[in-house]
Parts: C-alpha cells; sequence; structure tokens
C-alpha cells in the first residue's frame, strides 16, 4: 500500500499528489514513469513521476481525470492509499548538454515536462519553456518552470492568459529567429499537439523529443500492448519509450491504436454514478 | 442427477470395505478412470473449471493400478521426483494424510502440477502400464491428493522447518520456480523474500493460465500455504529497475533469478499493429490477471466474433479457448506444421476440439489485413509442406509456392512464444548470458556471479511450469550448501 500524503487540485480535474514509495523514490531518474492501480480490481495506469525525494522517501505523481481509474486515483484523500504502485519504468531521459532547448508542454504534459525541464536547466542548458492550455485555468506549473527558465511563453486557445493560439505559434517564432533558434525541442502533450511541434520543427530539422502514452497494462515489456512504428521499427514505450525521436514516430498508429478501448472507456463511464460522470464529461469538452 | 449434497456425500465418505492387498491380477484388470469434466457446449461460454476432479471413491480405485513395481521410473521422470508409488499406496488405502504428506513433502506446488503439468510425457509416460493398457493416472491423482489437503490443511501434518540458519535469500519472480524455490529454502531453514514485478503473485500461473484450467484460488491457496512457512513477499518489485541486482547481492546472502522469459516474439508481419491484434502474453494477462472477462472489470478486451490464434503450444490452446469463452463464434489456430508436430499436451488438444476449436495446419501468416478503420478483417496465409528435420528433430515447414488463401478475422493473437527479457540482465552487465540473452548457468543452477542462481524460463527458453520447478528444487539444493558453505 502506498500512503497519500498530499492531493492538491492544479486546475480541474487535474492532481498533484505526493506518494510514499522509497524504493521508487530512490531508483526514479527524470522522465520515468509508474504504474498505478488505485484499488482491488482497478486497472493498471502508468503515470509520469513528477518528481522525487529519495530522502523523505516520496514521489510526486500528476494525475488527470479523464477515465474511471484516473478519476479513483485523483480522488484519493490524504492519509489514503493507492493499492499498487511498480516502477521507475522507461528508459531515462537522454539529458544532456544541447545549449538553447526549447520545452513545450501542453495541458497534463506540462507536468511530465516538468522534471525534464529541470533537469536540462541544471545540465547547463538555456531553457527556453512554452505551455499551452485551453484556457487560464487548465495551465498548470507557470511559476515552477519559471523559476530555472531563461524565458517562459503562455498560450491559451481562449486568450484568457498569454498569448492566443497555440504553442506551435510560439515556437515557430522562436524558430524563425535566429538568436533564439532551439538546438533541441523536448515536446510532451496531448498527442495532436506533439505532432504539431513536430511539423515545425521538421523543415529546420531540430531535433525533437516527444514523450508517448500509449495503451500499457504490466510496464516492463511482457505484453507488448504499447507498441508505437519508430523508423518503421516496432518499438514497446514501456521499455524502449517513453521517449522517442518525434521526427520517426508515426503518429497516425499512435492516435489509432489509442483509440482502440474507446467504446468500452465510454460504457465504463457512463456506468459511473453520476456526480463523477459529469465531472468526466466537462473536463473532456 | 444426484443432488449436490448426495454428490457431496460420495465425494467426501470414506472408502470402506477395502481390500487391503490386491493381486497384480487384480490391479491390472482395474481400468484408468476418466477425468469427469463440464459438458463441452456449457463450458466453452464460461470460465469455470474444465475437469471437475474425482470423487474419493474414484481415486482410490485408480490408485489401485498401480502395480507397485520395483522400479519406478515414474519417479525418475518426474522432474521434481515425487515419491509416487508411495503417494498412491496411501490414496488406495484411502489414507489421504500421509498420501499429502509424502506429496508435499516432494512437490511445493501439487494443486499446480496435478492440473497443468504434461504428465503424459514424463511420469505416466514411464509408467509399466503404458504400454500395454492405460498408465495409472498420476496427474488426477496427485490433483485429487492436493486439494484433499487444501480443503483439510488442519489433517495434514506439516513438517516443521528446519532450525533458523540466519541465512538471508531473496527469490526473484514469483512463478513456478520462485515458488517452488522459495518453499524448499524456506524448509531449509533460511529466511527467504520472494520479489514480484507485478501486482499479484505467481507469475505466469496467474496472468497466463486461465481460470478454466488453473483457478486462481488454487494459486492463492499455495502461495499463502508459502507464507505460512515465514516466506516474504513483496509485489511491485521489479528487478533491474525499482532495485538492481548489485543492491540484492549487498543485502541477501544468495540470489535466486526465476523471473521469466516475458517478451513476446513478433510475427514480423505487415498488419501486426492494427487493432484487435494481441500478443498471447497481453490477451491472457487482459483476461487473468485483469479479468477482462469479467463485466465489471475495468480493464476492457476486443470479444472477437471470428478469431485466430497462431502458434500450436500451450499458450496457443489457452488463447484460443478463452476467445471461444468470450463468446466467439468461430475461433480457430493456425499452426505452420501437423498436428503430430503441435508442442500442446494432447488433453488441451483434446479439450480445444471438443469446444469446436478448429485447426488450420500446415499454414503460416502472411499478412494481416486490416480496414479503412485501422481493425482487423482478414488473415492472409501461406500453405507449407514438411521439409527436411530442423534443430529441434521436427521437420521443417516450407511454403507451398503460390499457395496462400485468406481468412475472414477480426482478432488475431500471436502465441508464437517468448523471449528472454532483458530488463534485469541489461541492469547487470556482469552476469553472464548466451547469445539469444538467457542466463546462463552450470549443473547447480549457479551463475557466474558468487551467490547467484537461476532457473525456469530465464535459463531454458520458453518450456513448462514443471520444468521450472524443477529447476527451482535442484537449484535450492545449491543454494542450501552454498549458504551452509558462507560465513
Amino acid at each position: 500500500m502506498f500512503e497519500v500524503l498530499e492531493n492538491e487540485t492544479l486546475a480541474p480535474n487535474v492532481h498533484r499528489l505526493v506518494v510514499r514509495a522509497p524504493r521508487v523514490a530512490k531508483a526514479r531518474k527524470p522522465g520515468q514513469f509508474v504504474i498505478v492501480r488505485p484499488s482491488e480490481g482497478g486497472e493498471r495506469v502508468p503515470l509520469t513521476i513528477g518528481d522525487a525525494d529519495p530522502k523523505a522517501g516520496t514521489i510526486t505523481l500528476f494525475v488527470q481525470a479523464v477515465g474511471a481509474t484516473t478519476l479513483r486515483i485523483a480522488g484519493t484523500a490524504i492519509g489514503e492509499s493507492l493499492r499498487d504502485i511498480a516502477g521507475p519504468l522507461g528508459l531515462a531521459t537522454d539529458i544532456r548538454n544541447w545549449g538553447r532547448v526549447a520545452c513545450v508542454g501542453g495541458g497534463l504534459g506540462t507536468a511530465v515536462l516538468f522534471p525534464l525541464a529541470k533537469a536540462l536547466a541544471e545540465a547547463g542548458n538555456e531553457v527556453t519553456t512554452i505551455i499551452g492550455g485551453r484556457a487560464e485555468p487548465y495551465v498548470i506549473l507557470a511559476e515552477e518552470l519559471r523559476a530555472f527558465s531563461k524565458e517562459l511563453l503562455i498560450t491559451t486557445e481562449d486568450g484568457s492568459l498569454g498569448r492566443k493560439g497555440f504553442v506551435t505559434h510560439v515556437l515557430q517564432e522562436m524558430i524563425d529567429d535566429p538568436d533564439r533558434c532551439p538546438d533541441a525541442i523536448y515536446a510532451i502533450g496531448p498527442v495532436p499537439m506533439m505532432r504539431a511541434v513536430c511539423e515545425v520543427s521538421r523543415p529546420h530539422r531540430i531535433k525533437t523529443i516527444v514523450s508517448l502514452n500509449p495503451i500499457m497494462i504490466d510496464g516492463t515489456g511482457m505484453c507488448g500492448g504499447c507498441r508505437v512504428k519508430v523508423g518503421n521499427e516496432t518499438k514497446f514505450a514501456c521499455v524502449d519509450g517513453p521517449e522517442f525521436d518525434g521526427h520517426l514516430v508515426d503518429f497516425a498508429l499512435l492516435v489509432d491504436r489509442l483509440s482502440m478501448y474507446r467504446e468500452e472507456e465510454c460504457r465504463l463511464v457512463a456506468s459511473l454514478p453520476p456526480h463523477l460522470k459529469d465531472k468526466i464529461i466537462n473536463v473532456k469538452k | 442427477m444426484a443432488s449436490p449434497s448426495h454428490e457431496f456425500l460420495r465425494r467426501h465418505q470414506k472408502v470402506i470395505h477395502m481390500k487391503k492387498e490386491l493381486t497384480p491380477k487384480e490391479r491390472m484388470a482395474i481400468e484408468r478412470v476418466k477425468m469427469p469434466e463440464q459438458d463441452p457446449e456449457k463450458r466453452n461460454r464460461n470460465f469455470d473449471e474444465v475437469n471437475l476432479g474425482l470423487t474419493r471413491e474414484q481415486a482410490s480405485r485408480e490408485a489401485q493400478r498401480c502395480l507397485q513395481c520395483k522400479t519406478r521410473p515414474c519417479v525418475r521422470g518426474c522432474p521434481v521426483h515425487v515419491r509416487i508409488p508411495e503417494f498412491l499406496q496411501a490414496v488406495a488405502e484411502d489414507n489421504l494424510p500421509e498420501a499429502a504428506r509424502i506429496l508435499l513433502g516432494d512437490n511445493t506446488l501439487p494443486a499446480v502440477c496435478g492440473r497443468v503439468c504434461p504428465q503424459e510425457t514424463q511420469c505416466e509416460i514411464q509408467c509399466v502400464r503404458s504400454g500395454k493398457d492405460a498408465p495409472v493416472a498420476v496427474g488426477y491423482l496427485e490433483r485429487f491428493v492436493a486439494d484433499w489437503a487444501m480443503e483439510h490443511a488442519e489433517e495434514v501434518a506439516e513438517e516443521p522447518p528446519a532450525p533458523a540458519t540466519g541465512k538471508k535469500a531473496a527469490v526473484v519472480g514469483s512463478g513456478p520456480a520462485g515458488l517452488t524455490m522459495a518453499g524448499e529454502l524456506a524448509r531449509m531453514g533460511h529466511s527467504v523474500t520472494i520479489f514480484e514485478a507485478l501486482h499479484e503473485t505467481g507469475g505466469v500461473l496467474r496472468y497466463g493460465i486461465p481460470e478454466f484450467r488453473l483457478p486462481k484460488r488454487v494459486v492463492d491457496l499455495e502461495v499463502s500455504r508459502l507464507r505460512r512457512m515465514g516466506v516474504e513477499i513483496e509485489c511491485n518489485v521489479i528487478v533491474g529497475k525499482t532495485i538492481t541486482l548489485g543492491e540484492l547481492r549487498e543485502e541477501f546472502d544468495a540470489i535466486f533469478i526465476g523471473n521469466g522469459a516475458g517478451l513476446p516474439m513478433m510475427l514480423n508481419i505487415p498488419g501486426e499493429n492494427l487493432k484487435g491484434v494481441y500478443s498471447a502474453n497481453e490477451y491472457l494477462t487482459r483476461v487473468n490477471l485483469m479479468n477482462a472477462w469479467r463485466a465489471d472489470s475495468p480493464t476492457p478486451i476486443i470479444h472477437g466474433r471470428q478469431v485466430a490464434v497462431v502458434g500450436g503450444g500451450n499458450t496457443a490452446m489457452d488463447a484460443v479457448r478463452t476467445s471461444r469463452r468470450l463468446g466467439s463464434e468461430r475461433s480457430t489456430i493456425v499452426y505452420r506444421r501437423g498436428e503430430a508436430e503441435m508442442p500442446a499436451r494432447v488433453e488441451e488438444i483434446k479439450h480445444a476440439r471438443e469446444e469446436g476449436i478448429e485447426f488450420i495446419f500446415l499454414s503460416a501468416p502472411l499478412e494481416i489485413i486490416g480496414d479503412e478503420k485501422g481493425w482487423v478483417k482478414g488473415l492472409l496465409c501461406q500453405k507449407m509442406e514438411l521439409g527436411e528435420a530442423d534443430a529441434s528433430g521436427r521437420r521443417r515447414p516450407v511454403p507451398v509456392e503460390g499457395e496462400t488463401f485468406e481468412m475472414e478475422v477480426d482478432v488475431v493473437v500471436n502465441a508464437i512464444g517468448t523471449r528472454a527479457n532483458p530488463l534485469l540482465t541489461t541492469s547487470a552487465p556482469t552476469l553472464k548470458l548466451n547469445k539469444k540473452g538467457y542466463i546462463e548457468i552450470d549443473q547447480d543452477g549457479a551463475t557466474n556471479l558468487p551467490g547467484v542462481f537461476a532457473g525456469g524460463d530465464i535459463v531454458r527458453g520458453g518450456a513448462t511450469v514443471i520444468l521450472a520447478m524443477g529447476d527451482g528444487k535442484s537449484a535450492a539444493a545449491a543454494i542450501d550448501a552454498y549458504l551452509r558453505r558462507k560465513n
């Protein structure tokens, strides 16, 4: 059992949890994830480890309630426990000094981006962070990211915070400016956002690293359910990733495979009690 | 039909009026018992166990078929060397506590082995009656005694463990090799901790073998017996990720690696990433570990109408029979060799046939065909014929030029085998591996690293439950000797 020590709402349905998991806290490196199963009979879902405190034996998890299981995780109160946490899984981020790096985060992806951006800054990179969301309440971790970013740029689709528009617009301007053009890009967020970032950087041949989150079960390479196509090779995101060269990723296949259980998910959400169901439907709008 | 209460009484009534000593002629006259089974037409729509188990009367009578021969070839055929004639004798005399004592003394997981061992190629094929009429049904009797022992734990004398040695051993993986190892070491007086990567114990017994062949209740009971012996089990620990082999070596006096060969081999044909294509590991894990067969499980699975399973082993049989129970209209095995070459147990093939599974032999998949939305709609196959014998001694299948055919399917399950999972071994670069990535061991199960032993599929490649258990048992003796030497 893994006790929840903190549970803070960052944005509608987005929670930051601090959980006691001493073994994971000690072993974890930026970019790695855990498999969480909130309760007996529950589903196993992968969540990126946002941060860790090996001395305190705790890890930070960010979770967006978009389905029955994530709702359950987000709803775990302080003092309650998550039944299973296994990890750290996946390969750690390749942290090196690229020079100038653009870190691009969208929605919950910003939380996944946070530990990488921090590690990149600590490795001596000049980090420009671009984060976006639908509207102001969905932009998370701005102050935390500002602390080590040379520049922090925010976009919202409705213009309620920062620039109106998408993260790709701001990134395009950065690439077009020879004084600001990044040597590498880390893009983490919804698949359409990562795909769009890759299309922006591709003509300029700027190394672009994305973090993929396909459907997983065990997270240890045992089942192959999380397979993705990268440069014509089939890879298992859980053990070969989760980070890949974005210019080689077959995003169309990723989107398609992510939709495999849409009907079942809808049925599951439909079976939830009304107040929980509304919570998920609202955030998905 | 007998009422349930009558049935219960019949099964549990002591068998009295039994002659103490039968002549060999009388023993030879008894016909081999038939395992009572669920009706195929019913069972292919439910996940309840197929084999119902013998009654006490049936068991006792079957055990009397044993000639108690002096050569005891059956014991040699058993990878864990169960004293078969002795426990059969006790069953024949209806002395079940004694039968259980003997069986549990030799086998850590008898209720599992009694269900999933390929007895027909091990103990039973060695039986002196095997050539003449039919071998003694050792597997059925093993299951009978093990099940009786689980229901009558208080009547079974548990052998007290040896005095505590103060030595600590770590076991990586709670599958058949690891559980056997843990039981043996605990009995020898060592303190044992098992590290399991998944959230539940049992390894392949939990995620691989379906409920209808091995009820998970049986695995739970076998594991709880180990816990009672003092074995500690920590789930959610992935050795190689959560902790390294190096860290384990600092903390423990000896380590046994039995983490299995959990990495699916891919078909490497076009269409493998379409929706509706599964590895057998994923398909079975969703159903067995995550209970996707239950309507209330949050883990989904695609319930195919027409399912093709590629492969001819026990895993392929498990997957295809599962698909039937998930409601398929047609479930088919596609295997590149012939029926005689299939590695699956005879009983699994028989059961599959009875349940309406179709078999297409001498056919290999060429391409999985998808519809415009990315779902599987067909499987294109190549007709094969058998050529020269290959390294495995079986005749190698070769394509018949120009002969292909297409099947209409909506789910394809790949059950062609597994490879070594490199998660642990890549984190331990000094551990010696063979070319295929399996751990190299000597005849004692020792690796090149002092105090580190290995067994099961991570050494052999995909094999059987009992061979993994045999490895666990023989390496336990070597670890015991190592620990007693070590100060």
